[in-house]
């Protein structure tokens, strides 16, 4: 009782809250004080090479065991006891593969393409807090970073598709950077509302706002509040269509193109797109925990004696889960439906949300009555919009009739 | 309202999820090499040659060389040699059998056409799909020792079809015992000097109806290939 007691009045003493700066005290200790935030930035950057590029091995792993239980078969369970060490099986033939470059290919830019690619999908990650005081770099515009890293990733697909001196691959690289800087748009818009509530770019500003608890069960976070339920589905929406995952894997669509872009790569370079296709789902699920979901903050006061880094991996695991539960259910978008979404539901939907968002910032202080009115109109105010949108979208697209097959 | 679909297709999928740990119809999957399929009884690939016993395949093969199988063949990859000598059969009836039966598998196209031509039901169709070899022509040729199988491993992946053939086969040597029993009454209801013996004697085949034909009506009973056995065989 005493302990429990105890441990709720500072849950950021406790000692596997505080493990992870421990640990790297304990590392560079004994190093001159003009090394040791060196070596503590190395040692950060190794940790998230090193758990991000296990997360990838083994969300391909998930990814493939889940969409076989979907489609009623066991996918891989021979590497290993229930396929563990398919991931590695995986790597070694990716390593052990040819390596094409096409002759008249840019030598340069066809090897430096996918290597962009993975390293602008990693800077992102530098700015995100995996928990208390577990920060890689401490900026103040960090979202603004991670955003501007996360659409420079577009540029190296465009130089994929380039450097591969073939006409489909380019014309590819044109289609997926119109889609990815349509779905730029929403997925920016979406974000700037709980940039103007939380009063600043800093995810660790960002995920301190959403700290405590309303009533005491209820929590802060911004996807808990109607404005911000909105802007997370318009955001993971976007996320889907910006880390090219299916319905959105427009670009590659392995069953219908030759892979797109990525037509002319083979082996290891094949794998690391596939590796910064991962790294990018991961970075923009970790910024919408961020953003919407609290970051590391526990749902609930009685659960913070569970770390703060552990939340924070729950939650990025199960926005991770989604992305695959989607890729099994839906089929891929025509590229006009496609961009359609985006300019015709989405932007108008955050846009609306923009104003929506600026209302509950100017409204933060009306409790009472006047806090459930507040409550009231910014529902209104995602709920009407998605209606009449959504009717005007679909009017003259009804029920599909079938003729000569029953549904 | 926009999006009742996508939900309702996302519960579609997540039950399979679930289904698929628990229901064994939504799990559907038999894992190949430890569990082996349960194939239909009418499944069939490639021709074996039944033999009556296990213990002694190569003495108690059906087959009698005919080489009907081996014309009839449409990608002609059957290929017999007829032994030089008789050697009796399973019905202890001295007979001509194959001392080469081969069969390219590499060739065959399962056309079950060797099985429906056979008069002696001696070749069917086996159920072994599992044939790969690393030598694409010594490993796909099989020789009779391969082929041979016995009429137990045909009840047990025919059992229908092999029922079937073994009541019919046992018809056929009842009426033949019969036929011999007629004939051999005949003979000795109306004793004649020793010429039909001495006949009989040098063509045992064709010479036998023509002297019996105006006494033993059972010279009506359809004409054999094979003359009935003149020893009693052991009852199927």
């Amino acid at each position: 009782m005493i302990l429990a007691a105890a441990a709720p009045a500072s849950p950021a003493d406790a000692w596997l809250e505080r493990a992870p700066l421990l640990l790297r005290d304990a590392l560079t200790g004994w190093l001159p004080d003009a090394l040791r935030p060196w070596v503590a930035a190395l040692l950060s950057i190794a940790t998230i090479l090193g758990v991000f590029g296990l997360l990838f091995a083994y969300m391909t792993l998930a990814e493939r065991k889940i969409l076989g239980r979907i489609q009623n078969r066991p996918g891989p369970n021979r590497t290993g006891p229930f396929g563990l060490l398919q991931p590695f099986a995986d790597a070694i033939k990716a390593l052990t593969k040819e390596d094409i470059v096409p002759r008249a290919a840019d030598q340069v830019l066809h090897f430096l393409a996918p290597v962009v690619l993975v390293a602008l999908s990693l800077i992102g990650l530098a700015v995100i807090p995996f928990g208390r005081n577990l920060v890689a770099v401490e900026l103040e515009a960090s979202v603004l970073y991670f955003f501007a890293a996360g659409a420079a990733t577009e540029l190296s697909i465009f130089m994929a598709g380039w450097a591969s001196r073939n006409k489909y691959s380019l014309l590819a690289a044109m289609r997926a950077l119109a889609q990815l800087i349509s779905y730029e748009v929403p997925l920016l818009l979406s974000m700037v509302p709980v940039v103007v509530v939380a009063g600043s770019l800093s995810t660790t500003g960002i995920v301190a706002a959403q700290g405590g608890w309303a009533a005491g069960v209820w929590p802060h976070w911004h996807a808990l509040t109607p404005w911000g339920f909105s802007a997370f589905g318009v955001f993971m929406v976007a996320a889907l269509a910006e880390s090219n995952r299916s319905p959105f894997d427009l670009p590659e669509a392995e069953s219908e193109l030759i892979a797109g872009h990525l037509t002319e790569y083979s082996g290891f370079k094949y794998a690391l797109f596939f590796m910064a296709e991962y790294l990018g789902m991961a970075a923009l699920s970790a910024m919408g925990v961020t953003l919407f979901l609290g970051g590391w903050q526990a749902p609930l006061a009685v659960l913070e004696f569970i770390p703060s880094y552990v939340w924070f991996g729950m939650k990025l695991l199960l926005l991770l889960l989604g992305f695959i539960w989607i890729r099994a259910t839906f089929p891929r978008l025509r590229i006009d439906q496609l961009t359609r979404l985006s300019w015709k539901f989405l932007v108008p939907l955050a846009l609306v949300n923009l104003v929506n968002g600026g209302l509950w910032a100017v409204t933060s202080d009306w409790t009472g009555a006047a806090g459930v009115a507040r409550w009231v109109v910014s529902a209104l105010l995602v709920v009407v919009p998605f209606v009449v949108l959504g009717r005007s979208l679909t009017a003259g697209y009804g029920p599909r009739t079938y003729r000569y097959a029953s549904p | 309202m926009l999006g009742k679909g996508l939900l309702q297709g996302l519960a579609v999928t997540a039950k399979n999820l679930v289904g698929s740990y628990h229901d064994p119809a939504r799990y559907v999957t038999q894992e190949y090499p430890e569990v082996q399929p349960k194939l239909p009884e009418a499944y069939r690939n490639f021709p074996f040659l039944v033999s009556e016993t296990a213990d002694d395949p190569m003495g108690t093969l059906r087959c009698v060389a005919c080489q009907i199988c081996e014309k009839e063949c449409p990608p002609q990859c059957i290929y017999i040699e007829k032994s030089k000598d008789k050697k009796p059969d399973a019905t202890g009836k001295a007979q001509i059998y194959p001392a080469v039966f081969a069969i390219d598998t590499a060739v065959c196209m399962s056309c079950q056409i060797c099985v429906e031509v056979c008069p002696f039901d001696a070749i069917k169709m086996d159920q072994e799909f599992a044939i790969a070899a690393t030598d694409r022509f010594g490993g796909l040729l099989l020789n009779r020792e391969q082929l041979a199988k016995p009429n137990a491993y045909y009840h047990q992946i025919h059992p229908t079809e092999a029922a079937e053939v073994d009541e019919r086969l046992a018809a056929e040597r009842r009426a033949a015992e019969e036929k011999a029993r007629l004939a051999a009454a005949a003979k000795a209801a109306a004793p004649k000097p020793a010429v039909p013996a001495a006949a009989a004697a040098a063509a045992p085949g064709a010479a036998r109806p023509a002297p019996a034909g105006s006494t033993a009506p059972a010279a009506s009973a359809p004409v054999d290939p094979v003359p009935p056995p003149a020893p009693r065989p052991p009852s199927p």
